[in-house]
């Protein structure tokens, strides 16, 4: 820290007095709302203090993204206020957000890859240009605030970890004091988290409060001076965590205990389910597929563990069958499925839950019975012949909703009006009940809360031990440690380590998907 | 359940006074009466002639908009369906000159020719997309001006009855007629007036109706349809071929578009031979119907109904000084009308449903099954 950059954080420390209202970056009292396929906010009540990191944890669907959103000025309450810096505000739009000094980094960066960091950070502002003057602001924001950020880098060649930062440096630049961070860790392996702690701790040590929303209760703890916990749109508690356990934290969260994914006997047979030989698919320059090879056993379920980006995407699709391979064979259930489409695998039993659920999981404008043939638009009970049969249809879905804790008015409701953890326990139950052998699952507990994440984990135990082989791609390393019979790691399009479930941490998995290990740990 | 009938009325009726007060004002600041317009147009339908023109002008409007709802259900665009049932209906006019055959035969000939004709031209566009991904509007579009082309280069050198003042193809024997409902409604005790005829394709539009109706909203294909015009990429990771989906759904419109010319070619005593007087852009209606009709059989059944309601209510303006171009205005302010209210009324319903969703999913946690 340079002299003048202590005396402008003494400054501010020293400004006007700091009374107990003055110590107050935003209040919420009573905020209300209702938005579409989301659960409600009900009597939302939240102090935030200034410098301080201010951790929301919640189930996800118990309102923590609308709430942000509220704030961020993107949605407006139905009732309630909202004070910032002890002025009552109504935001319009983002852009009043951040005149409040609000400002938001979302989980998924929007950033120009082509572009250089200082480009990214000036890109959509009003008025004139001044490169020379810009850079040096760039320089100086990264440098007060311990960002470490390179102004004339291109953002290509950045890390996850820096795009972060450069997104922080974005909010920053455009004058926010209080930056709202959705979910920051989930893109992150768990030396990066370490980073951007440390980047959040020097942030509010220069004056900046941070509200950091999470369901990862050990980083909230480690990290957040105080915690508010929303359970169904309401605020149950705003604690210390100091004062709470990770266990009591995730008490308040659920109201119950707190599930794990592990799974106690094995399974595993020797008859092979899926068999990827030396798989190569062609990427933008190098492979996004480098001569990949994975088998998947009856009752085995094979985790595939990586930063996001990686070549899982392709994965998924040489296994579906909507990404064309360049070399290499697929195999499934002893049938050479290489030049086959996707039809033809499903009809051979493999189930798919997909990345995005929205992307090409549902037909959002069509009511629940519909979306339940989705995929299976050739198999009993969806069609007698050549035609739909509605009532099988209906039938299996009325158990879906009913088997998968599907909350919904009704199976005529359009997929759209679920929330999207419904939405994920629906496409589960879908893929679970039309019985397949080989399942291929991305993220399959994404969005769903911690109850129902049980539950489906359940539902794929109880399914391996029958006999199904799972391919499990998914970010969340608890699952991939808990759930997986073998795990595999992916870097740059290649499996780079084989590491036994029982014996690895979620900080070694970190180094291995970072590529700062290598190797084989049995 | 009552609630989503009132959901599908809300939209229609909307547009419905959107269209009734553009067309007012139009009139009203071109110094005329609104009221009187519409009363005259509502009063000169009244009669059975009148009754049966508009039945009649709808069929083909019907068929054509069927044709261009199907590509609109998997998200293609099929503008060509114009240059399809044009170029079909010439070759079939011309072929079925040309043969002898028992009359049901005849018909059938002169209709799977026509047919065969639409789906080869439309085979064209298709093929381009999914191998070279070519864009289906333009290339239907620049088709559209080559099939006027060759009609009008096979009607003048190879067609054309050489005797006849004006360019025709030899006219159809009886055989190829399609008879009127006439003795049909007579069995009803209904009489209409002299020259007065119901055209008897009529039956081959509510079969069409049907038909559209089976294959999209019960068949396992429509799905696969649906699916792809709803989201590509959901339909292709549940097993549809896009490619494939584009080939068959392009096919599928061409083969309607090639039943649009067969009720005035086959049905209308007026026609019974290809001449320069065949309608012509029908499909460009049909177009237009798709969209009011959402795409529905029974919706763009209606939507014909009232585009031929409008064409054949106006003609008795001009009579009283009114311009009939008023049709015209009247047309183009349903489509506008439509297209606008169907989405304002889809978003507010969609917060509806969301909302008692919601309420529901924030009802106390249900015991999470074992």
């Amino acid at each position: 820290m340079t002299d003048s950059e202590r005396a402008a954080g003494s400054e501010r420390a020293s400004g006007p007095s700091a009374s107990d209202a003055d110590d107050i970056a935003i209040e919420l009292r009573g905020i209300v709302k209702r938005f579409p396929g989301v659960v409600a906010n009900d009597d939302i009540e939240l102090i935030v203090r200034r410098r301080h990191i201010h951790a929301i944890v919640g189930e996800n669907g118990a309102g923590k993204s609308t709430l942000m959103k509220i704030l961020y000025g993107s949605l407006k309450p139905d009732e309630g206020t909202i004070i910032v810096d002890g002025t009552q505000r109504s935001f319009n739009s983002p852009r009043d957000a951040i005149a409040a000094g609000i400002g938001m980094v979302f989980q998924h960066f929007m950033l120009a890859d082509n572009l250089a960091v200082w480009e990214n950070v000036v890109l959509g502002l009003p008025g004139r240009l001044d490169i020379g003057r810009s850079k040096a602001r760039i320089e100086e924001l990264s440098a007060r605030y311990g960002l470490d950020v390179d102004p004339d880098a291109l953002i290509a060649d950045l890390g996850v970890g820096q795009r972060q930062r450069v997104e922080i440096l974005k909010v920053l630049y455009r004058g926010a004091r209080i930056l709202i961070l959705d979910e920051p860790t989930a893109v992150l392996v768990p030396q990066e988290v370490d980073e951007l702690f440390d980047s959040l701790r020097e942030l509010t040590r220069e004056g900046v409060t941070v509200l950091f929303i999470s369901h990862k209760l050990d980083e909230v703890l480690a990290v957040a001076d105080e915690i508010t916990v929303i359970r169904a749109g309401r605020t149950i508690a705003q604690v210390k965590p100091a004062d709470v356990t990770a266990r009591q934290l995730a008490e308040l969260m659920v109201g119950s205990e707190l599930p794990t994914p592990a799974t106690s006997e094995k399974t595993v047979t020797d008859v092979v389910e899926l068999d990827l030989a030396n798989v190569t698919v062609a990427g933008a320059g190098r492979n996004a597929l480098e001569s990949v090879s994975i088998r998947v056993r009856r009752g085995e379920v094979v985790g595939i563990a990586g930063v996001e980006g990686n070549g899982q995407t392709e994965l998924i699709g040489v296994v579906l069958g909507t990404v064309p391979t360049t070399g290499g064979s697929v195999v499934i259930n002893g049938h050479d499925m290489t030049h086959v489409g996707t039809r033809a695998r499903r009809e051979r039993g493999l189930g798919y839950i997909p990345e995005d659920r929205q992307y090409d999981g549902l037909l959002l404008t069509q009511p629940l019975w519909e979306n339940e043939i989705l995929g299976h638009q050739t198999q009993s009970p969806n069609v007698r012949g050549p035609w739909i049969d509605r009532r099988g249809a209906r039938k299996r879905t009325a158990q879906i909703v009913h088997d998968y804790d599907v909350r919904t008015p009704s199976i005529d409701v359009e997929a759209h009006a679920l929330s999207g953890g419904n939405q994920q326990k629906f496409i589960v139950g879908r893929e679970m009940l039309a019985e397949p052998q080989l399942l291929l699952a991305a993220h399959p507990t994404r969005g769903i809360d911690v109850g129902a994440q049980a539950a489906v984990w359940d539902h794929i135990k109880e399914a391996r031990r029958r006999g199904l082989g799972v391919l499990l791609v998914s970010a969340d390393l608890e699952e991939l440690i808990g759930l997986s019979d073998t795990l595999l790691v992916i870097l740059r399009g290649e499996i780079v380590a084989r590491l036994d479930p029982a014996k690895v941490t979620p900080t070694d998995l970190g180094s291995y998907m970072t590529g700062a290990r290598a190797g084989t740990a049995a | 359940m009552r609630r989503r009938i009132l959901w599908g009325l809300a939209a229609p009726a909307s547009a419905l006074v959107f269209t009734v007060v553009v067309a007012s004002i139009a009139l009203w600041v071109s110094g005329n009466s609104p009221a009187t317009t519409f009363r005259l147009m509502w009063t000169s339908s009244d009669s059975a002639r009148n009754v049966v023109a508009i039945l009649n002008r709808s069929i083909a409007y019907y068929i054509a908009g069927l044709a261009v709802a199907l590509g609109f259900k998997m998200g293609l665009f099929n503008i060509g369906a114009d240059g399809q049932y044009r170029l079909g209906i010439v070759i079939a006019a011309a072929a079925g000159a040309e043969m002898s055959l028992p009359a049901v035969f005849h018909v059938a000939a002169i209709m799977i020719v026509a047919v065969a004709v639409a789906m080869a031209w439309a085979a064209i566009p298709a093929l381009l997309k999914v191998t070279r991904g070519v864009n289906e509007v333009i290339s239907t579009i620049m088709l559209n001006a080559v099939a006027t082309g060759i009609s009008a280069y096979l009607l003048s050198n190879y067609f054309r009855v050489q005797a006849a003042q004006i360019t025709q193809t030899k006219p159809l024997s009886r055989s190829a007629w399609i008879p009127p409902l006439n003795r049909f409604i007579r069995l009803f005790g209904y009489h209409f007036p002299k020259n007065v005829y119901l055209n008897g394709f009529l039956v081959g539009a509510i079969a069409a109706g049907a038909i559209y109706y089976l294959l999209v909203y019960r068949s396992r294909f429509g799905f696969d349809l649906r699916a792809s015009g709803i989201n590509p990429f959901a339909a292709r990771s549940s097993g549809v071929s896009p490619r494939a989906m584009v080939v068959k759904t392009m096919l599928i419109s061409g083969a309607f578009a090639g039943l649009i010319g067969i009720a005035p070619l086959l049905g209308d005593i007026q026609y019974h031979q290809y001449s320069d007087t065949f309608p012509t852009g029908l499909a460009f209606t049909g177009i237009a119907l798709a969209l009011i009709g959402r795409n529905h059989p029974v919706g763009v059944g209606l939507a014909a109904l009232l585009w031929s309601f409008l064409e054949v209510s106006t003609q008795v303006l001009s009579l009283n000084n009114i311009p009939q171009e008023i049709s015209q205005i009247l047309q183009g302010a349903m489509v506008v009308g439509v297209v606008v209210s169907y989405e304002v009324v889809r978003r507010r319903q969609l917060v509806a449903v969301a909302k008692e969703a919601s309420q529901r999913a924030s009802a106390p946690a249900a015991v999470v099954p074992a």
